[in-house]
């Protein structure tokens, strides 16, 4: 097989959707394009039930007790601001603290932020190295005020697992609301909201190759029952959690996303992992001075996350060299802010590393040949940068970067 | 963001990529930016007893802008005299290269490098005339 260009590894960011995903869709956009909300006809019945059906593969991929526990967003972001604004609002009588991590999406962090301006008092706990959060600082953060935690499943940029579990027992211990973003780790990493303790789950269809604009947040209705203040008023649709006529294609095909990684996820993380370890050796093997951004054991990584930085190249400069593969950066260059990941921040690596960082995302469709190459790829164009690196040089020559005064710009 | 072609030919290609030998007399560099910012670029220019750039040379650790912007000055220095040289703007640079306003600071910092390496050169040579 020939390799096809540009090569796509920036599953973080989104993923290709699987044919079979859009097989299931298309019906449902030219034969069976009712609303799902018209209950007097035929066209409005055939759009519930496949909704209906969705709800079902979805609530099994997690392990929901009820399909009514899935609730339909435009993507995981109205999710994020659901579950936190929906639960900052129900129960601001009972308190008015939140617990969450300074490596949460800004979906998290911007909607904590938001509620801060109100009035609502927000923890945002360092997560170490390892970019992993530790239970026993959310434990002590908790006062009798906080009415909600939350705490990604796995984080985006570095691809580390949360202690999920724990955070639930602790949070069912101490009667608090749990609820995890859960976008980056479903379909890669066991995710369960029973046995996980959680109580919201906020996730999304184009990260495990459904489509885009369609997302869910699950509701716990049992012990305990969790209550929501809705965000967006109208028709009362989702029960009154989430007005909007109802993204039937869309959610149809999340439904299938869901269906097929609950048959294939276990099998499809082995071989992807695979793959990850693979690209990583080659590159570790050619490559002098890499080092891999948080914890790398496999219970705290996805399979399919690589982050590392490349001392002394600039992580912009070297996707630009490798233009033909899409992967992606640390680096302030990519940003408009021009600061460096916050999530590598929160990690406590350094600036300078921050800058060197690259993140590869392989997925479902990632070959080992992509593989090969791309590790090839970026063993020639770091020793290539390097050698334009005067910070390599200097390096090589024994001065420590450390000691030079550098004019800051 | 999409690159012009000028800096993807730069980036690729950047010329005159090198080091010269810090410690003669004859050679001024420049040093600029901190890899905490995320760009560092060195400028190094040689100079003819009569006052011309009859060499020059860089290594840039930044993005593709940063390395465009430095290789593109390095071409220019060549063949002028100091005073040419430090004519040079940074907005000359960003209409060359099209570089749009977020990358502007990258030919900021090629302007900075130009003048230091300059400024590097005058020093040496005032201690060399003082001594």
């Amino acid at each position: 097989m020939s390799l096809k260009f540009p090569i796509y590894m920036d599953n973080h960011a989104t993923t290709p959707m699987d044919p079979r995903v859009l097989e299931a869709m298309l019906p449902y956009f030219t034969e069976h394009y009712g609303n799902a909300a018209s209950r007097s006809h035929r066209f409005g019945w055939v759009a519930e039930e496949a909704v209906g059906y969705a709800r079902e593969q979805i609530a099994t991929l997690i392990g929901a007790d009820k399909p009514e526990e899935i609730i339909f967003t435009s993507g995981a972001t109205e999710s994020n601001n659901l579950a936190i604004k929906g639960v900052a609002e129900f129960y601001r009588d009972k308190g008015n603290h939140i617990i969450t991590t300074k490596i949460e999406h800004k979906a998290v962090l911007d909607t904590c932020k938001r509620l801060e301006k109100e009035g609502y008092e927000v923890t945002y706990l360092d997560v170490g190295p390892e970019g992993v959060v530790s239970v026993d600082d959310v434990r002590a953060a908790m006062t009798d005020k906080t009415i909600l935690v939350s705490v990604m499943l796995a984080n985006n940029e570095v691809g580390t697992i949360q202690p999920l579990k724990e955070i639930g027992a602790l949070c069912k211990e101490r009667g608090v609301i749990f609820h995890t973003d859960a976008v980056q780790g479903i379909g890669k990493t066991e995710f369960n909201v029973k046995e996980m303790g959680v109580d919201l789950a906020s996730i999304t269809a184009h990260k495990i190759y459904g489509p885009k604009g369609v997302g869910a947040l699950y509701v716990r209705r049992a012990r305990p029952r969790v209550r929501l203040t809705a965000q967006i008023d109208g028709g009362g649709h989702e029960r009154g959690n989430r007005s909007g006529t109802l993204n039937v294609p869309g959610i149809v095909g999340f439904g299938k996303a869901c269906e097929i990684l609950n048959k294939e996820w276990r099998e499809e993380s082995k071989r992807v992992k695979a793959l990850r370890d693979r690209l990583k050796d080659k590159l570790f093997a050619e490559l002098d001075e890499c080092h891999i951004n948080g914890a790398w054991d496999d219970a705290r990584r996805l399979p399919n996350n690589l982050n590392c930085s490349f001392s002394y190249v600039e992580g912009e400069g070297l996707m630009m060299a490798i233009k033909d593969v899409a992967v992606s950066s640390g680096s302030a260059c990519t940003s408009s802010s021009l600061e460096p990941s916050y999530v590598l921040r929160a990690l406590g690596v350094e600036e300078e590393l921050a800058h060197t960082s690259i993140r590869f995302g392989l997925g479902r469709f990632t070959t080992e040949e992509e593989v090969d190459y791309v590790a090839k790829l970026v063993v020639d164009k770091v020793k290539k940068l390097r050698d334009l690196s005067p910070l390599y040089e200097m390096a090589r020559e024994g001065v420590n970067l450390k000691d030079i005064v550098w004019a800051a710009h | 963001m999409a690159y012009s072609e000028k800096v993807i030919e730069h980036a690729e290609n950047p010329r005159n990529v090198g080091t010269l030998d810090k410690e003669d007399p004859n050679v001024g560099t420049g040093l600029v930016g901190a890899p905490a910012c995320g760009d560092v670029m060195r400028l190094q220019i040689k100079v003819s007893d009569a006052g011309v750039i009859e060499d020059a040379k860089f290594k840039t650790f930044g993005c593709g802008s940063a390395i465009a912007s430095s290789s593109l000055a390095t071409e220019w220095l060549k063949g002028r005299t100091l005073d040419e040289a430090s004519e040079i703007r940074n907005t000359d640079i960003v209409k060359e290269l099209n570089l749009p306003p977020v990358k502007i600071h990258c030919s900021v910092l090629a302007e900075d490098a130009i003048k230091s390496a300059i400024e590097d050169f005058r020093k040496k040579q005032s201690a060399k005339r003082g001594a």
